[in-house]
């Protein structure tokens, strides 16, 4: 087994997997019934994406666990997910700055795995950004919107700005899981993507009138399996049935 | 094109000419003269609808984070997004009534306008994702097909885009409980419990008894409605019996049973008891359904505001 490439695929799928856990929360509770759809529309797609990762991740471990059991039958800690999608939906500028930061992550991403020298890694990719660049003209958008919107608006999402900003450096965690694929061109450096990051964020804060946080602080730990206390919660949730009623058929 | 100005006519001659399109099955369009009535008797009709599709979106969702595998998230993210969907075409048509949206929504959560009581029931286990389906999406399409001819044209077209989805969806309930019902015994138990629990709230669906229903004999004179809540609940009736039986569920009706003379099938008398206690307000889910569309309008208020204010800005800036 090519064990690097199942933990990068873990990592890669497991953060649109629980994004989209995260996001489907909102269904049925959006500030107004068009962004219920939007929010709905956008776990949909991670879902799907989380979908084609993890059964990829399947083949590439061959151990007979197919996507289902990889998405609802792990421990906590083999999740590898980053703390950012794990953090509660909090309000919708909370939800929505999440969503940013994520977006403008897996944009610049994805446009490089599109090159990747694994085919099936690619087609998922070109697949993928399709959909992620809808995510973050979305994104983007009612960030600027709330940022330059009422005083009520501005200070609610620099609030989410001070608050999330400390779980975006992990998006560009590297260890020798990406090194070793990257020697292989598998996969890309992580380090001009947070270059795209960077710019974009700032392009997007500038128009937002939105201000960096002054502490620069910051957590990480999700990529190697250690979790916030978020984690236990939705998995409580995600993994229910499959817990409750083992081994049977949905 | 019509070549008389309305000042021509008295209020007798108007509602003789409408009639009369009704009765050639022309449909009537939002500009059209209408009596105040039957405009007054659509909105209620319309927004009624439109409140229950979002409504109905919350024991569906309860379930989105719960669902047993990736496939069915998927497919029950999707059909509560169309169901979003639903209540969005619905209230633009209602709009094309004069009515204003956010105003109908206000008199829901008031307890002015009301919405199916079917939702006024849990969705307590991942059967009531295949009963719901099933039956509650079953009974809208029996509804909704014959609303697709109703005669106000803006709520005919909503009807037909509507009906296509709701039967994929009936298509989906169905297929979960199938999947059950084939599978241990304690999934089979899961899929006759959540019959048991739907199956009568579903037969309300269909509202009021013919002789109990105050807006029924002017909604089909007007062609609003084109049968009446028995005869649509009968359909129902004749239409589920027989999946019943494909599934290996029993309806819990000791009477239900198919009448050789009839052709349809027989069933006990509704308990209207209750049917009329949970319109009142007195379900088990009234008050958290309620409750939870009204914060979901109170804690987006400041970002609806928001998206206000950015965009009279924007306008300004591009005048500057
Ligand atoms: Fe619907
Ligand atoms: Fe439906």
């Amino acid at each position: 087994m090519q064990e690097t490439l199942f933990q990068y695929l873990l990592r890669l799928g497991d953060d649109s997997l629980i994004l989209g856990q995260r996001l489907s929360e909102w269904c049925g509770h959006g500030p107004i019934l068009e962004e219920d759809i939007a929010l709905t529309n956008i776990s949909l797609d991670l879902i799907g994406q989380a979908t084609s990762i993890l059964k990829y991740a399947s083949e590439i471990e061959n151990k007979g666990r197919d996507e289902d059991k990889l998405a609802f039958m792990r421990f906590e800690n083999e999740y590898l997910n980053t703390l950012l999608v794990e953090q509660p939906n909090g309000h919708f500028g909370d939800t929505i700055l999440r969503q940013f930061f994520f977006d403008a992550f897996r944009k610049p991403l994805y446009e490089r795995l599109t090159q990747s020298k694994d085919k099936q890694l690619s087609a998922i990719a070109e697949k993928s950004l399709k959909e992620t660049r809808y995510h973050l003209k979305h994104s983007s958008e009612w960030v600027i919107r709330l940022g330059d919107g009422t005083e009520e608006s501005h200070d609610k999402i620099q609030k989410s700005v001070e608050n999330l900003m400390r779980y975006t450096s992990e998006l560009f965690y590297e260890d020798k899981v990406d090194l070793d694929l990257q020697q292989k061109g598998l996969v890309c450096s992580l380090k001009d993507v947070k270059q795209e990051w960077d710019k974009t964020v700032r392009a997007v804060f500038h128009e937002a009138t939105l201000k960096f946080p002054d502490n620069n602080w910051s957590f990480d730990g999700g990529r190697q399996g250690r979790h916030s206390e978020h984690m236990g919660y939705i998995l409580a949730d995600m993994q229910y049935m499959q817990r409750a009623y083992p081994n049977m058929k949905w | 094109m019509e070549t008389y100005t309305m000042s021509n006519f008295n209020n007798e001659e108007l509602e003789k000419r409408f009639q009369e399109k009704i009765d050639k099955e022309i449909k009537i369009e939002p500009n059209d003269w209408m009596p105040d009535a039957y405009r007054k008797n659509l909105i209620r009709q319309i927004s009624q609808h439109a409140h229950s599709e979002v409504v109905g979106m919350l024991p569906e969702g309860n379930w989105i984070t719960r669902a047993p595998n990736l496939r069915r998230k998927a497919v029950l993210l999707a059909k509560v997004q169309d169901e979003a969907g639903h209540g969005l075409y619905l209230y633009s048509a209602c709009e094309t009534l004069g009515a204003d949206r956010e105003q109908t929504i206000d008199d829901m959560h008031d307890g002015k306008a009301k919405y199916s009581s079917i939702f006024n029931y849990p969705a307590v286990t991942w059967a009531d994702m295949g009963a719901i389906g099933w039956l509650v999406d079953g009974a809208a399409i029996m509804n909704q097909v014959a609303l697709c001819r109703t005669s106000y044209g803006p709520y005919a077209r909503a009807m037909v885009k509507i009906c296509k989805e709701e039967s994929f969806h009936q298509r989906q309930g169905f297929e979960i409980l199938t999947t059950l019902c084939k599978g241990t015994e304690q999934q089979k138990a899961m899929a006759q419990d959540a019959l048991n629990r739907f199956w009568w709230p579903s037969l309300m669906m269909f509202g009021p008894s013919d002789s109990d229903s105050p807006h029924s004999a002017q909604s089909i004179k007007w062609k609003i409605k084109r049968f009446t809540n028995d005869e649509l609940r009968q359909q129902f009736v004749d239409a589920a019996a027989p999946q019943a039986d494909i599934l290996g569920l029993t309806i819990p009706d000791a009477n239900l049973k198919w009448n050789e003379a009839r052709q349809h099938y027989d069933f006990s008398e509704i308990n209207w008891d209750e049917f009329w206690q949970v319109l009142e307000g007195n379900g088990p889910c009234n008050k958290e359904r309620i409750a939870a569309r009204k914060a979901a309008k109170e804690n987006g208020q400041w970002v609806r505001e928001a998206a206000t204010t950015y965009a009279e800005k924007r306008a300004l800036r591009k005048t500057a």
